[in-house]
């Protein structure tokens, strides 16, 4: 597999003094691997600290900025970072009101985020935690470790960035937080496995007329394996496992999600088919979004969140937003 | 009786294997996994011979404690706080004691092992690196190369099995089939033991 990079032991470091030179708007520590926007602290307004592998980008450093994340810290490729960083990103962004950690459900996130939480209390931080798990593809019960956390991390860190830069206070921001999580869920399919810089070819073996369903964003295979199927036919299988689950009675965000291969040009063409399938479900519409924002590398394939929202949820998406990655109103 | 040299031995033998095995091992993680296992492990225990090159402590509980400490902040994923805390936790059950017996480092490494089972909630039979360790604990009553056999087919156990904790749960039933790398590198582990004890 050819890969536009150096070498693999350099592959996030190298993307982070190219992103550092892209965004002056961004501290970017690329030795300790922290991104911070450039004023914070803000006096008064809750941090909001988010991270995990790298490799998905713009998710994380690409959300962070006014009306988004305070700061991010990617990890390894497809690794969650260490608790040094979170503490580091924790402690560049406290003005006194606390720090909202968004932690995707997997388990080394989770754990690395729990050790960090207990250094910063230590240090006097105080530290709020919401995990998102919102991945109807994975059976959700006692003894596994649970659904992950995938596109809805977006409407996590949107929504909530804009509770922090209102002035809430850090329970309010948790609970909106949670409130996104709960009315959010998504399903992804790949067309293509990933290859990671450390292993230079697939991670798993898919061959050409068949796709997996059910996939996270860690390049690991899906639930069950079909024959190539139709952009309709896609959308059917997606957007009904999401309904099926969310049973939504409010309008909804879309989010019609590229995992780093797929073209624009698909990824519209199978929003018309999710339209299409929401239509015919009787589910209205809000807000969309279409294009690469939850990425599994070079995975080709596409995944649909739902987030069904109030007036304020709406409003709270609808306030200005700056980051690499995602701008509007400003 | 077991001196801080014998635990820097330890350590330095298993980053060898952990180096050597590295590609093994994200072999085994790229079916069920993310196929990083190998490369991360392999990160964090090269900062820890660096590290104890730098400044060895004295005692065995001080060895361990800084390697644990030393894996949690460079691995990253669940490998970093999972044998973080098995170094820590033992580390810190042996205490300040210049040298330790045999039984000491069992019963030290039986609370290392709980520590992690607390913290990553998995039991044995969930397809992770605690289907090796407990049956190497239970074995190390014996004698290290007892305890090595007992992880190693630990590891070769976790084949068969249904992954029901970590990123290999995900899959479901299509997990079955594959050897567990986390179990495969914690028996890495154990066999670095029977190595520095020359055995």
């Amino acid at each position: 597999m050819k890969m536009l990079i150096n070498v693999p032991e350099t592959v996030v470091a190298d993307a982070l003094r190219g992103l550092a030179a892209a965004h002056p708007d961004l501290t970017v520590d690329v030795e300790n691997r922290v991104i911070v926007r450039r004023d914070a602290p803000v006096a008064g307004k809750v941090g909001l600290v988010s991270g995990g592998g790298s490799g998905h980008e713009p998710l994380h450093g690409g959300f962070v900025g006014p009306g988004m994340l305070s700061a991010a810290c990617p990890g390894e490729v497809f690794t969650s970072p260490v608790p040094d960083q979170m503490l580091r990103a924790a402690a560049a962004v406290d003005s006194g009101a606390g720090v909202l950690f968004i932690v995707k459900n997997y388990t080394g996130d989770v754990l690395n985020f729990d050790m960090a939480a207990e250094l910063a209390e230590d240090e006097g931080i105080q530290i709020a935690k919401v995990l998102v798990n919102d991945d109807v593809a994975v059976t959700d019960s006692l003894y596994t470790a649970g659904r992950r956390g995938t596109g809805a991390t977006l409407f996590v860190e949107k929504i909530a960035g804009a509770a922090a830069d209102e002035g809430m206070p850090l329970e309010r921001v948790e609970a909106i937080a949670r409130q996104v999580n709960e009315n959010s869920r998504s399903f992804g399919v790949a067309l293509s496995a990933c290859s990671t810089p450390a292993k230079g070819s697939p991670t798993f073996d898919l061959p050409p007329g068949e796709l997996e369903l059910g996939i996270g964003i860690h390049g690991e295979p899906g639930r069950e394996r079909r024959a190539m199927m139709t952009s309709g036919e896609i959308a059917e299988v997606a957007v009904e496992a999401v309904v099926e689950d969310l049973r939504p009675r409010n309008p909804v965000l879309v989010l019609v999600n590229g995992m780093g291969a797929t073209p624009l040009l698909e990824l519209y063409g199978f929003n018309a088919e999710v339209h299409r399938v929401l239509a015919a479900r009787g589910v209205p519409v809000a807000r969309v979004l279409v294009g690469n924002y939850v990425t599994s590398l070079d995975m080709a394939g596409a995944s649909v969140t739902l987030c069904q929202v109030d007036e304020e949820l709406l409003r709270l998406w609808d306030a200005p937003v700056k980051t690499p990655g995602l701008r509007w109103g400003v | 009786m077991l001196d801080a040299d014998f635990f820097r031995r330890w350590m330095t033998v298993t980053a060898a294997s952990v180096n050597r095995e590295a590609e093994r091992l994200t072999a085994l993680d790229s079916p069920i996994g993310d196929a990083d296992h190998g490369s991360n492990l392999q990160r964090g225990f090269t900062a820890v011979t660096a590290t104890l090159e730098k400044e060895a402590p004295g005692t065995p509980g001080g060895i361990l404690t800084l390697a644990g400490r030393q894996l949690i902040s460079t691995v990253g994923g669940a490998s970093g706080p999972l044998y973080g805390t098995l170094l820590r936790r033992t580390g810190k059950a042996l205490g300040d004691a210049a040298e330790v017996s045999a039984e000491q480092l069992a019963e030290a490494l039986r609370a290392g092992v709980e520590a992690v089972m607390t913290l990553g909630g998995a039991a044995p039979g969930d397809k992770t690196m605690i289907d090796a360790l407990v049956p190497a604990v239970d074995a190390l009553g014996d004698s290290f190369a007892a305890a090595r056999t007992a992880a190693e087919e630990g590891a070769v156990a976790t084949t068969p099995l249904q992954a029901r904790k970590g990123r290999a749960s995900y899959l479901g039933e299509r997990s079955i089939g594959h050897q567990d790398p986390g179990a495969t590198s914690a028996a890495l582990l154990v066999a670095g033991l029977a190595e520095a004890a020359g055995e």
